[in-house]
């Protein structure tokens, strides 16, 4: 085991040259180089760039390493790459989804190389949010017919002489820009470009008690730092979001979901199951994100705070 | 990146300015013949080409069949396969040997090569790595670098003898190799992970493409600029074209393959960090998730090692090319195996392979509270000058909206037209035709309006950089102190990874493109401090000697004297500006950049490999027709190095 770097090369190819000489190389089976070093079983998740996501990640972590013994590895993956991930078994679950249907078609439906695992337990819901301390000034601003009445407030060097709607990552599900011009508002829409920018821009939006609207959604842990209120757009019905470019209503509510590569749903013994139980509660996730987010815990820190607070809940995923 | 040779200054032409006066004149009569079918402010529809479909069949017909075309099985499997198994190789090895070994071999090897002052800076440098909680991911980024730039020097210096030995090679390779080092990094993501998927192949694949090119451009160069006389001699004792190549060109070019290898390694490391967007893992993965949190001190602890890493490298290879001759060596080969063996075997025996936990030191706390004083206190309401925000808010409409607007009511063709006037003053013909083309490729692909949108932070970004860098280059230039001040500031900003400051940026500057801008000029600032120092330092001495003479005041000397003369120089350092300020722009769509950046980021995140690749088409025609269009000459220097 002790070879030096450089003569591995030669001979990790000359053992590939050799393995190699006959059948095929599929690469959608091929796991990453830098897990299972450890031996033993080892599970690798995906996590997503928002807070939620990783504290689902931290506690299953935890868990899995702590309780079950497995070596868990984690990667960053955008959303829908993550779905592409998952089928190729590069990521052995996803346990946040916001709802992908095509994907969700293609890969679960037809390719059937991603199962189902149920819903975490988390109701997400997506929104125009305005800070409540600029709700107590203007009551009446949270309802989207008043918005252009107070498209001045909103003003920006980006958003052009209009009101700025401040949207987020490109990963993130948004029909904004469609919005925006359907119900004929006085409002550009801005990209963040990353959560990150979008949320360094609220905080600093709220230190200086300045007024913003932004898309955000729930559950999120910066609610409990900057409180928000949603703005009340035209009611979801089912089926008036299906034409993207004529969508004239708000975000429905959706139950998030977890999703198995296939193969590792059908043969991946405890650590399945126990992702397939894994379920909780919006309080339970957000109380981990603040641990993370606001206090600054390392992910595993923050889980095994949680953990020890709350065994009756993580009892029933092992059982 | 070590070295940029500064070219020799020309010669001014006596005919200079008639020959600019014709150019231009030529320009203005093919507008004004073309003029009647010239109309319209933006590109016109029916010139452009819509590669939406085409785009999304092919990617549609890449997913379902990944897993059964033989294309896949026998082809891009194998190579994946490859990458997997010696990254993997590579860092079991890391591991195996435990951190005390590869400290001792990294320190041992840098003895060897460059001496112990740089020994003792290598074993410090990792030593740090593992003291900021940082062992594992560092070991994982250095096996995917060792990779990464193994196959990137063996097929740039395999490309680079086929241009040195053949010049009609060297003609076909030459503006190829030249495009790819203006490319931003953030084009290459898309079609990489579109054939191999996210992860370790891709961010490997994506890797090399972006790092081989030096390596080529320098073995061509060093095996071109062989000494005449010397092969001559080598020639005439008979020896076979086997034996030339061998035993003469080969030895001659050592300081151009080194400095290929140089920067070839810095290349690969400045995307190992970009290339966590597509799953690299390692040092990037760390820094991409702590800005999810917005965490920039969990951020810079990632990014620390990614600097140190790249100032070892750097000035180990820098100074095993400075040493010519093969002088007596300080430690030899086997006591270097056999002291790492022995730390590796100390370590096993004593059980501490993997870093101790006490002995980390946790910088994210402190990082934190001083960012967050930073921003609170200079964002708003500072008195007189005014905040951050107010100075991001009145740049965006004072310069920035300005410019893009000018550019956006400019006719089409009347920018092509200033694109190519600009162009052909600056360099040749054929830089403003590539310059030309480039653009109109743009237009083609209907993304004329997005594009001018990033040209114009571009344009604003390079402007206030050649501001502060010439300043601060003339300065550095007059003074020693100054210079050596600069040093390590000047590397750490060139290698710390721009995702590191992105958010401190926007919590300076707000979500938009002034926090873009910003990103773009402290990465580009260095090089073109840098370029500056030098060009003006290698002012003829004789030449300041006779002003001195003359009685010209320092000032008299600075602006009549060094300036002129290093004309040349100055405009190397508008080129590289411009090239680097690109890079960085595009990937300021992740902090309200908008325009190509955002597309990019778009098409990666969403797998639109319609908006995506076209934005990143876009990307390269645009880098490339600003490269073109600031060209110093048509030709690099070709003799020497």
């Amino acid at each position: 085991m002790r070879t030096r770097p450089r003569t591995t090369i030669p001979v990790a190819l000359a053992v590939l040259g050799l393995a190699g000489g006959c059948g095929a190389a599929d690469m959608t089976e091929q796991a990453s180089p830098f897990a299972h070093t450890g031996g033993g079983r080892s599970v690798t998740l995906s996590v997503q760039s928002w807070v939620g996501a990783e504290s689902n990640v931290a506690v299953a972590r935890y868990l899995l390493e702590h309780k079950l013994g497995y070596r868990v590895d984690t990667v960053q993956v955008d959303e829908v790459p993550a779905w592409d991930a998952l089928s190729q078994g590069r990521v052995d679950a996803i346990l946040e989804d916001w709802g992908h249907p095509d994907q969700e078609k293609r890969y679960v439906e037809d390719k059937k190389t991603i199962a189902r695992a149920g819903d975490l337990g988390v109701t997400g819901h997506i929104g125009w949010f305005v800070p409540t301390y600029l709700v107590r000034q203007h009551p009446d601003i949270t309802d989207w017919h008043n918005l252009d009445k107070y498209a001045s407030l909103f003003r920006t060097a980006e958003s052009g002489g209009k009101g700025q709607l401040m949207d987020g990552s490109p990963s993130y599900v948004t029909n904004d820009k469609a919005l925006v011009k359907n119900l004929r508002l006085d409002y550009q829409v801005v990209f963040a470009g990353s959560e990150a920018a979008q949320i360094t821009q609220m905080k600093q939006f709220a230190k200086e008690r300045k007024p913003f609207l932004t898309y955000w959604y729930s559950p999120q842990w910066l609610f409990r730092k900057v409180p928000m209120t949603e703005v009340k757009l035209p009611p979801y019905k089912d089926g008036c979001d299906a034409d993207a470019a004529k969508i004239a209503c708000a975000y429905p509510r959706t139950p998030l979901q977890k999703y198995l590569n296939a193969d590792f749903a059908r043969s991946g013994g405890k650590a399945a199951e126990f992702l397939k139980k894994f379920r909780w509660t919006t309080d339970d996730q957000n109380e981990v994100s603040l641990l993370i987010a606001q206090d600054k815990l390392s992910p595993d820190q923050a889980a095994a705070k949680w953990v020890d607070g709350h065994p009756s809940v993580w009892k029933r995923w092992l059982s | 990146m070590a070295a940029l040779t500064v070219p020799v200054l020309r010669t001014k032409a006596p005919l200079l300015r008639n020959r600019a006066a014709a150019k231009l004149l030529l320009l203005a009569l093919i507008t004004a013949v073309l003029l009647p079918l010239l109309h319209g402010h933006s590109w016109p529809h029916h010139l452009t080409v819509s590669l939406t479909r085409p785009l999304t069949d092919a990617s549609d017909w890449i997913i379902d069949n990944r897993d059964t075309h033989p294309l896949f099985l026998y082809f891009f499997g194998y190579v994946s396969n490859a990458v997997v198994l010696s990254v993997r190789a590579v860092y079991v090895a890391l591991l195996a040997i435990g951190w005390p070994g590869v400290t001792a071999l990294g320190a041992l090897v840098a003895w060897r090569v460059a001496g112990p002052r740089l020994a003792a800076g290598t074993a410090a440098a990792f030593l740090a790595c593992g003291a900021l909680g940082m062992w594992e991911p560092t070991m994982q980024t250095f096996a995917l670098m060792v990779v990464a730039v193994l196959v990137s020097v063996l097929l740039g210096a395999a490309l680079g003898l086929a241009g040195g030995l053949s010049a009609r090679l060297d003609r076909a390779l030459r503006p190829v190799l030249d495009t790819m080092q203006v490319l931003p990094a953030f084009a290459y993501l898309l079609p990489v992970v579109l054939v191999f998927g996210i992860g370790v192949p891709a961010a490997v694949l994506a890797t090399v493409v972006y790092a081989a090119p030096p390596m080529a451009r320098l073995t061509a160069l060093g095996l071109r600029g062989a000494d005449p006389e010397v092969l001559e001699a080598v020639e005439s004792l008979g020896a076979t074209r086997r034996q030339r190549l061998l035993t003469a060109r080969v030895p001659l070019a050592r300081r151009e393959l080194l400095l290929g290898l140089n920067q070839t390694i810095m290349m690969a490391l400045s995307m190992a960090v970009i290339a966590s967007v597509i799953g690299a893992g390692g040092l990037g993965d760390r820094v991409y998730q702590a800005l999810s949190t917005v965490d920039v001190g969990q951020a810079l602890a990632a990014g620390i090692p990614i600097v140190l890493l790249a100032v070892v490298l750097d000035r180990v290879t820098g100074a095993a090319g400075a040493t010519r001759d093969e002088g007596p060596r300080t430690i030899g080969r086997p006591y270097v195996l056999a002291v790492t063996a022995a730390a590796a075997l100390a370590a096993r025996l004593l059980g501490v392979l993997d870093w101790p936990n006490g002995w980390t030191v946790r910088i994210a706390a402190p990082v934190d509270h001083a960012v967050d004083w930073m921003t609170s206190h200079l964002y708003s309401g500072v008195p007189v000058v005014g905040g951050t925000a107010d100075w991001a808010a009145h740049f965006t409409t004072w310069v920035l909206d300005p410019v893009r607007d000018g550019l956006q009511w400019l006719p089409w063709w009347s920018v092509l037209l200033v694109v190519a006037a600009l162009a052909w003053l600056i360099g040749t013909w054929r830089t403003a035709l590539t310059a030309v083309l480039a653009l109109a490729a743009i237009g083609v692909l209907g993304v004329w309006e997005p594009s001018l949108d990033t040209l114009s932070q571009v344009l604003a970004a390079v402007a206030v950089t050649l501001v502060l860098g010439f300043a601060t280059g003339i300065a550095a230039a007059r003074s020693d102190r100054v210079e050596r001040a600069l040093r390590p500031v000047l590397d750490v900003c060139q290698t710390m990874p721009q995702f590191v400051y992105l958010i401190p940026v926007v919590a300076l500057f707000g979500v938009g493109r002034a926090p873009a801008v910003a990103a773009a000029v402290v990465y580009a600032l260095p090089a073109v401090v840098r370029i500056t120092a030098q060009g003006l330092r290698q002012v003829d001495p004789a030449a300041l000697e006779s002003a001195r003479s003359l009685g010209a005041t320092g000032r008299q000397q600075l602006w009549q004297v060094q300036l002129p003369l290093a004309r040349r120089a100055l405009l190397l350092a508008v080129n590289q500006g411009v090239v680097l300020v690109l890079a960085v722009v595009i990937i300021g769509g992740l902090v309200g950049g908008g325009a190509l950046g955002y597309d990019v980021a778009f098409g990666l995140a969403q797998g639109d490999l319609a908006t995506g690749l076209v934005a990143g088409a876009a990307i390269v025609c645009l880098g490339l027709a600003l490269d073109r269009v600031t060209q110093p000459t048509g030709r690099r220097p070709r003799k020497g190095a």
